[in-house]
Parts: structure tokens; sequence; C-alpha cells
């Protein structure tokens, strides 16, 4: 089980079945003739067990799972924190105060930069693409509570 | 075909008054620019400034949005061939080989290539749509939900069958992504499926966070923290235009391009990017060394950019012959239209020839103003690549979380994206190919709607798929690829030699 295509095929199978599981639990099924919204999850998810096995069965060959490298793995979960964060605070700061704190974050506290071109930068590109976008574009993007 | 030229010398007049060439400009202007940002697509852009064309005369109006609608096609290729960010949907593709080849120093042929195939497939394509109008529009019309369906089916079985990779695991990929498509409220009985209650995901999983995270928040997140990142190599100006062998690699894709651009286009639904994928499978299937795909043949690029171009024209063939919008963004072009008082139809081409014609005439002149926009554009659009990654990065992930956003002013799109982003990055990692997600994205809406009405239409008989030839014929070539497909992982019959106790003199 320590092959790659084997693992991705018993995760895609788990995926499978939780699919018909959650179709099954909520969704009215229909009948082959009169299909119901539950009908088309649980086709694909009974097609994507199918193939999880079929990758299963012919994964021996693949590589070994201790063979992938993960060296990039902390600045990968930074970055994935800072979406998140964006995605959290976007409504409830605004989107120049968001964007300004990702940028520190990313260029300052991340990638070390100096001081003063994190902070040119940060508050550059928070401001200017605020600019561009809600007063030229018209693109509505949230305010922060105290208005800018 | 003397009338039509006449007719043509008449569009030309209209097209070639300052007034008209200047919305041009403006909109192929403002089109690549919205192109080039993530998330604000042609749909968005023409919706956008629809309002700011309601002081202008109706030919104007409509010159500046097609303008727009295929400077934003362009414009979306450029992130994603350098930044490996697709613009919009149609730009997914490009970002395959066109963001290998900045890799490698390439960035400028490929954004050449872009242009000029942009520009080949746009011009050929004008002269089909003035010939060939009215009658591939009747054509296109006899494709109802069954057909639809058949060609859906066909069209995720071609992109297994010719994928580089597996072609199990292509085809696990594009049924992910059409499970992903499911999530949302059901057209046909209003059931929300798998939304748990968020509002946002009743409207659906959009293309654009799925787009923007599987391909470019996942590339942030696989090189921005690799010990060595991967250089990219810094272009040479003398290196922005493509080679003469590049040129010559690429003159046959964009042929198949415009010609498989424009006969998808014509068919109802996103068109347009159906055919950048079937475009970029057929140059592979095509290619002598479909090793180098993926890794930055300029056919990969070359391919699809034509078709994407080419099935935009091909989308105003329905809409202008018949008055039937065949996507949403004609849909909009058509009521912009209906705004000014036209109505695109029949009828358009003898009761208002000047608009019509000049409405032909103009994109031409429109293909010409984007290839002289963008060739300049090509080396400060390079330029960028220059600013190290260190610093590129976070940049462009504030313009993904940015246009992302803006699609739906919507945060569930930003978590959407950050999802993909981690799916993406660990698909990567276990060698799975992530286009397919997306075209199953795409198309699923697409998919269970054709299906479920081909089945209300024949009172619950799936014969209906075989007893219509066109349906027919597509399913037929469907099962025959799966069939070929899949035939290596059949158990092989005992080789004759062993059966004879050869095989261990031989060797």
């Amino acid at each position: 089980m320590s092959k790659l295509d084997r693992i991705s095929g018993a995760v895609l199978f788990l995926v499978a079945f939780l699919i018909v599981w959650e179709s099954n639990r909520t969704l009215p099924l229909g009948t082959l003739h009169n299909p119901g919204p539950g009908y088309m999850p649980t086709i694909l998810a009974l097609l994507l067990a199918g193939l999880s096995l079929l990758i299963t069965l012919i994964g021996r060959d693949s590589a070994r799972f201790s063979s992938l490298e993960w060296t990039e793995g902390k600045h990968a979960l930074a970055i994935l924190a800072a979406c998140g964060f964006a995605a959290l605070a976007l409504e409830g700061i605004g989107y120049q105060a968001t964007m300004f704190l990702l940028l520190f974050f990313l260029l300052g506290i991340v990638e070390r930069l100096r001081l003063t071109l994190v902070l040119s930068l940060a508050v550059g590109l928070s401001v200017g693409s605020f600019w561009v976008f809600y007063n030229f574009l018209r693109v509505p993007l949230p305010l922060s509570p105290l208005g800018f | 075909m003397a009338e039509t030229l006449q007719n043509l010398a008449l569009g030309f007049s209209v097209a070639f008054q300052p007034t008209v060439l200047l919305y041009a400009f403006v909109g192929c202007l403002i089109g690549t620019l919205v192109g080039v940002l993530p998330g604000v697509g042609p749909l968005a852009g023409i919706s956008l400034l629809l309002p700011a064309t309601f002081g202008l005369s109706a030919t104007t109006a409509i010159v500046l949005l097609a303008g727009i609608y295929y400077g934003a096609m362009y414009g979306g290729s450029t992130t994603s061939i350098l930044m490996r960010i697709p613009g919009e949907a149609a730009s997914v593709v490009t970002c395959l080989d066109g963001y290998a080849m900045t890799r490698l120093g390439r960035a400028g042929p490929a954004l050449g290539i872009s242009a000029f195939g942009s520009y080949i497939a746009g011009t050929v394509s004008v002269v089909a749509l003035m010939f060939f109008a009215p009658p591939l529009a009747r054509f296109a019309l006899r494709f109802g939900p069954p057909e639809y369906t058949a060609l859906l089916v066909l069209g995720l079985l071609v992109l297994g069958y010719m994928g580089s990779g597996s072609m199990i695991k292509s085809l696990a990929m594009a049924v992910l992504g059409l499970f992903f498509g499911m999530i949302g409220i059901d057209p046909m009985s209003g059931f929300f499926r798998f939304s748990y209650g968020i509002v946002e995901l009743g409207d659906g999983i959009g293309v654009v966070p799925v787009a923007v995270g599987l391909f470019g928040i996942a590339e942030i997140l696989a090189t921005a923290g690799q010990e060595t990142p991967p250089q990219v190599q810094k272009p040479r100006l003398r290196d922005l235009l493509p080679s003469r062998e590049e040129w010559r690699a690429s003159f046959a894709p964009i042929g198949r391009g415009t010609v498989v651009g424009f006969l998808i286009g014509l068919i109802p639904g996103s068109a347009h990017i159906i055919s950048t994928f079937v475009s970029y499978a057929l140059e592979r299937k095509l290619s002598k060394h479909p090793e180098r795909f993926g890794q930055g043949a300029i056919e990969g690029v070359a391919g699809p950019e034509s078709a994407n171009n080419a099935a935009v024209c091909g989308a105003f063939v329905p809409m202008l012959a018949l008055g039937v919008p065949s996507g949403p963004v004609p849909a909009v072009m058509m009521a912009a239209m209906m705004i000014h008082g036209v109505s695109p139809g029949p009828l358009l081409i003898q009761q208002q020839p000047e608009l019509f014609w000049g409405f032909i005439a103009s994109m031409y002149v429109g293909n010409v103003v984007l290839l002289i926009l963008n060739l300049p554009l090509v080396g400060l659009f390079v330029n960028l690549l220059r600013v190290p990654y260190r610093i590129l990065y976070p940049s462009i992930l504030l313009f993904c979380v940015l246009g992302v956003y803006a699609v739906n002013s919507s945060v569930v799109d930003v978590w959407i994206m950050t999802f993909m982003g981690l799916l993406g990055y660990l698909l990567h990692k276990f060698d799975f190919e992530t286009a397919p997600v997306v075209l199953g994205v795409v198309l699923a809406p697409m998919l269970e709607m054709s299906l479920r009405q081909s089945l209300a239409m024949s009172h619950g008989s799936y014969s209906i798929f075989v007893g219509r030839p066109i349906a027919a014929t597509m399913l037929l070539v469907a099962f025959t690829l799966l069939v070929v497909g899949l035939k290596p992982l059949l158990p092989h019959g005992t080789d004759w030699r062993k059966r004879l106790g050869l095989a261990d003199r031989s060797e």
C-alpha cells in the first residue's frame, strides 16, 4: 500500500463511497427513466469507484510514497494559511487592509525581505489594485468598517 | 460571391470611419486588460461596460463590445503563459505548454504565436462567417439534447484517450470534475446538492476559482518554497518573436485549431472552452513527439489559442444568422444589439446591411488592431519575469484572490480556490493531470441537463441516443475510443513462443 497509485486509488474510492452514501442519504435517486437529483452524482460516484479500483490494481509499478519530497511543505502551508486568512478577513476588515496584511506576511515574514521594500510593495499593491478595480472597473470590493 | 464582396466593401466603408476605428481600438485595449485579470472574463467585461455604450450609435457600440470580447479572449492567455494563471476558462489549456515555454525562456515566442495564431484564426473565421453563416447555423440547430449529450460524452473520452498520462487517471479526474460540477441547486427539481447550508454554493462551483486554484495556486505552492526555485530563464530581446522552426511547427496547428474552433464554436454552450481542449488533444495525438507536450511544445499553444479565437467567430454565426445566441457572451451581445434597436436574425442582413457588414468588416479590423496592440506589449509583459519570484508570487496571489472574489463578490469562491490549490498541489505530487477536472466542472451542468432533457423528450427511453444518427455516430466513436484506450489493460494471451517452449532457447 506504499505505492503512490495505490494510495490515490484508495482515496478516490473512499471519496466515491462518501458521494454514494451522501447522495442516498439526502437526495432522491429517481428511476432509470426519470432520474432524480441524486441520479447523476450516484452514477458518477460508481464510475469513480470503478476507475479508482483500476488505478489501485494497476498501481503496483508506480513510485513509492516515501520517494516524494516535501521540501516546500512549510512554505506551501504558509501560503495556504495566507489564502485562508484572506477568505476570513476580506469582508471583515476590507480589501485593502486584508491585502496589506497578506503581502506583509508573505514578503516580510515568510520571505524576509527588507522592511522598506515590504512596506512599499504592500501599500502600493493593495492600494493600487483597489483603485484600478474599485474605481476604474467598478468591481464592488469590500471596504473596512472605517470606510477605506 | 460578387454580391458578398460588394457588401463587404460597404462594410469596410463603415469600419474604416475614424470613430469606428477608435472604438475598435478602445474595445481591444479594454478587452486585453480585462482578459489579463483572472476572474474578470469577457462576460463580466462586456456586462460592466454595456451601460457605457448607451450613448453610442448601434454600429460603434457593437464594434466596441466585440473588441472587448476578442481582446479578452487574447488577454486571458497572457497570464496563462507567464504565470500559469488562466485569465479565463478558455485559457486553461494554454497554461500547460505556454508556462513550460516561459520556464525555458521562450515566453516571447509563446505570446507571439498566441497573438499571430489568434489573428490568423480570427481572420479566417470571419471569412467563414461571411460565406457559410446561414447553412452552418441551420446545421448547428440540429443539435438537440441527445446530440449534445453524445458530444459531451465524446469530448470527455477524447480528452482521456488523447491525454499524455494514463487514460484511467484522466477519466477519474474528469469524473471528479463532473462531480464538483454537480454541487449546487439541481436545475430540474430545485434540490440543494452537497451545499450543506452554504447559500453561495447554490449556484454551484464556478470555473474560475477551480481553474485559478488548480493551476495558479497549486503552481505557487509547488514552486515558491523549493530550496532552489526553478529559474525562469530571462528572455533576451531578440528572442521575443518565434523562430523559423517554431513558425514551421505552428503553421498546421493554427490551421487545424481554426477549423476545430470555428466548427465547435457553432454549437451552443461553452464551446470556446471545449474547442481548446479538443485542439490540444488533437495536436498531441498528431505530433511525432507527443512527449514534448506539457514540456513547452509551441504546437500546444498555437492550436488551442487559434481554436479559442475561431470559436468566438463561430459563436456569432447562430446569433447573427438566426438570432439564437449560442452562449452567455453572444446572449449579452444580442441584448446590447436589441438595446440599440437592432434585432439579430435572418432579416438583419436585408434590413440593416450597413450594420451587419460593418460588424463583419470591423472584425477584420479588430483582429488587425489586436495584433498591432499586442505585439509591442509582448516585450512589456515578458519583462514581468525579471521580477524575482520571491516578490512575484505574493503579487500573483493578490491578483488570484482579487480576481476570484470579483466574479461573484463571494468569499466562498476564495475558499474554493484555496481548497482547489491544495488539491492541485497533491494531484501534481501523485502524478494526476488537473486539466480534466476543469473540463469536468465546465461540462457537468450541460451534460446533466442534456441527459435529463433527452430522457424527458423520449419519455424515459434511452433508445433516443441510438435512434438519432448524429448522436448514435458520436456515441459509437466514443465507445470505440474507450475500448481502444482500455485495451492495454486487458490480460494478454500467453506468448506463442512460450507455448511452444521456445522462449528460453531464444533468450
